[in-house]
């Protein structure tokens, strides 16, 4: 315990660094901006800015791209309560009160309640993630590539039990990003592997930031595009000094609902298919449920705003764990930050902790100052932000464009991925119409060399033995876990026929 | 198109992947199974798992003929013919812009890029417009060549010669 006061003391030192809390300032900015705007989240946010962080160092690039996923989560709210529209898909819950509150002209103390949830949602978050972390990772340690095998395995029927979507389509998206992972040299034996047409360029593979760039920025902004039509509209937000004190002492009205949300937000937050917007709206039902009157809810009550922030600012500080600790992603964010990682030269993984201590604690002591910093400058520039929001998409979308391409040209050099890019793009702009989910695909593809050489080296050790999967304890409870995940929507649908069949016979 | 067209269509096409997958790694010779003292072959990986995507394409065409998803049953348009413009528009900007960043380099395929998308599709006035044409070659020289010291593509020699120029100017001077 008294290490880790130690360490986070250091963590906090760090983040206090001119340098350091230069990124959080600028990052927690760039979270808001792209968490307010409709149709970019923290993922558009973070793939299309990750190739400029290669300015700074890894710490410093991370400690960016992490406040701008806190940012992101609080500017979500924003265009959610003004416009009525999910600034991000994480804030979608807040819409359902937020809109009404904005409609009866007390916009200002849902973006209070909002900013004040999310506060208490990352701080309840942070603190559970200090905590957790560090005996988490050293209880990884213990893995071989047989448990890592198992924990992906874990990590991708997460999606098929619980991301909700079409299980043959979620499949697919899996499968699609694990091959892609695998084009260029085979990390083992080194021969060539799917080199289509014989392109030489293809022999180093897709990068992931490819295809994340190609999917979240020129997929997400046609799908914007198509979605807004170019056009945007907004309600007015009265802010004085005086409401804003006024609306502190309400603070009682939604307390309760935003500690549900945080710890609620926190746990869901670490599953990987889950996050951030499953999050939310967990939460919102939860407040719901609980609440005293929970009629109001959708009119316009102010825990039906809070609940679903604090959850989902506790869910991106949640989906971090997993990917400092295990090198899991919690989340498509996080898979970004962590192909981000490998970038950078470093090895996530439970070794983390150890090899790169510097780097872990400053990223946990900077989320404690980012999450102050972008309360502050929250409710600080709320107004300038409700002007930004009547900025014209066609402004921002080829900014937006010009930025995907050269940053994709930036990581690799290529003017080729630059091609595969737009390709990728528009493909996935197709398939996400016809509900193909697409995260999946972008975790698949970060996690893809990782999960075949651990298969492939937990074959290799085991001389082919396929039960080593099954008979170490570790990765025989992921197996088993991952097949419940797997079995789950077959149970439900079973239960729920049952159900309908008992009433008629 | 109507959505349900789409869903087979997708649906056959991601079958046609799926397979096309497999014939590439099964005809460059890569063993797809165990290889004696060496463990898993390096076909393994993506034979099979290409082998997974077309069962669950296979999976989604089935679901198609039955009905089952609400895209096999939806005769929406597929892309509104409204917002069909708009995306078909921008999309083919996006590639003439990679087109021209080939020939013409970066820079002027960009600024022509800004002109077409802020005056045209846009339809915001000339200052703006000029703002954007003219601030994002600044920018994006600022923050790719100086800050991360990457070369943008500068097209053919003549244009590159013309930027070299520049460069030049730069490295004279400020270094």
């Amino acid at each position: 315990m008294q290490e880790i006061f130690i360490a986070l003391g250091g963590g906090l030192l760090q983040a206090f660094e001119p340098l350091n809390l230069f990124m959080i300032f600028t990052g927690c900015l760039a979270g808001l901006f792209v968490g307010c705007m409709p149709g970019l989240g923290s993922v558009n946010g973070v793939a299309i800015l990750l190739p400029v962080t290669f300015l700074v160092p890894p710490t410093a690039a991370i400690i960016f791209l992490a406040a701008l996923y806190y940012g992101a989560m609080y500017g979500g709210a924003i265009s959610s309560i003004t416009l009525g529209i999910p600034g991000a898909s994480t804030a979608v819950a807040t819409v359902f009160d937020g809109r009404p509150m904005a409609q009866q002209g007390k916009a200002d103390k849902a973006l209070m309640a909002a900013a004040i949830a999310s506060f208490i949602g990352g701080t309840v978050s942070i603190i559970l993630f200090t905590l957790f972390a560090p005996p988490l990772a050293a209880f990884a340690l213990k893995f071989g590539p047989q448990e890592e095998f198992a924990l992906m395995l874990l990590a991708f029927a997460t999606f098929i039990g619980l991301g909700g979507d079409d299980i043959p389509k979620t499949i697919f998206s899996i499968l699609l990003g694990l091959v892609m992972a695998a084009v260029g040299f085979d990390i083992i034996s080194g021969q060539p592997r799917m080199i289509f047409f014989d392109m030489v360029e293809l022999q180093r593979g897709i990068g992931f930031l490819v295809l994340a760039i190609g999917i979240y920025g020129i997929g997400e902004m046609l799908w914007t595009l198509e979605s807004t039509k170019g056009k945007v509209q907004m309600h007015s937000v009265k802010i004085t000094w005086q409401r804003i004190k006024g609306n502190f002492r309400q603070i009682k009205e939604y307390i309760n609902s935003t500690w549900v949300g945080s710890f609620l937000g926190f746990f869901v937050g670490t599953l990987p298919a889950a996050g951030a917007t499953p999050a939310s709206l967990m939460s919102y039902g939860l407040s719901k449920t609980f609440s005293k009157d929970p009629d109001s809810f959708g009119k316009g009550n102010v825990a039906g705003v809070a609940a679903p922030e604090a959850a989902n600012n506790a869910a991106s500080t949640g989906s971090m764990l997993p990917m400092i600790t295990l090198g899991i992603p919690g989340s498509p964010t996080t898979a970004i930050l962590l192909g981000g990682m490998i970038i950078w030269g470093l090895r996530p993984g439970p070794l983390l902790f150890t090899e790169s201590p510097d780097f872990v604690w400053g990223l946990i002591g900077s989320m404690y100052v980012a999450n102050t910093v972008t309360v502050l400058l929250n409710i600080a520039m709320i107004p300038i932000f409700i002007r930004v929001l009547a900025m014209p998409f066609t402004l921002l979308t080829p900014i937006i464009f010009a930025l995907c391409v050269l940053g994709v040209f930036a990581t690799t050099d290529r003017m080729f991925d630059t091609w595969v890019m737009l390709l990728l793009g528009v493909g996935g702009y197709l398939m996400r119409k016809l509900n193909y989910p697409v995260a999946p695909a972008v975790l698949a593809i970060v996690l893809g060399p990782l999960a075949e050489r651990s298969l492939r080296q937990s074959l290799i050790s085991a001389q082919g033995d396929v039960t080593t999967f099954v008979t170490r304890p570790i990765s025989l409870t992921c197996v088993i876990l991952a097949a419940l995940l797997i079995a789950y929507p077959i149970i439900q649908k079973l239960m729920r026929k049952k159900r309908e069949a008992s009433p008629a016979g | 198109m109507t959505v349900r067209t789409a869903e087979l269509l997708m649906g056959l096409a991601t079958l046609l992947l799926s397979l096309g997958l497999m014939w590439n790694v099964w005809s460059d010779g890569l063993r797809i199974g165990w290889v004696e003292g060496r463990g898993p072959g390096a076909g393994m990986w993506p034979f099979w798992l290409s082998g997974g995507m077309a069962l669950a394409s296979l999976a989604t065409i089935v679901r198609w003929f039955l009905g089952k998803t609400p895209e096999s049953r939806s005769t929406e348009p597929y892309v509104a013919r409204e917002t069909l413009f708009l995306v078909v528009v921008s999309a083919a900007a996006l590639l003439t812009l990679l087109i021209l960043m080939n020939i013409v380099g970066t820079y002027i395929a960009l600024m022509l890029f800004m002109l077409f998308y802020v005056r045209y599709l846009g339809g915001h006035s000339w200052a703006m417009t000029s703002a954007f044409v003219i601030g994002t070659p600044i920018f994006v020289y600022l923050l790719f060549e100086v800050a991360l010291t990457k070369y943008l593509p500068k097209g053919l020699p003549i244009f590159e010669e013309g930027f070299l120029w520049l460069d030049n100017f730069r490295w004279q001077y400020f270094y």
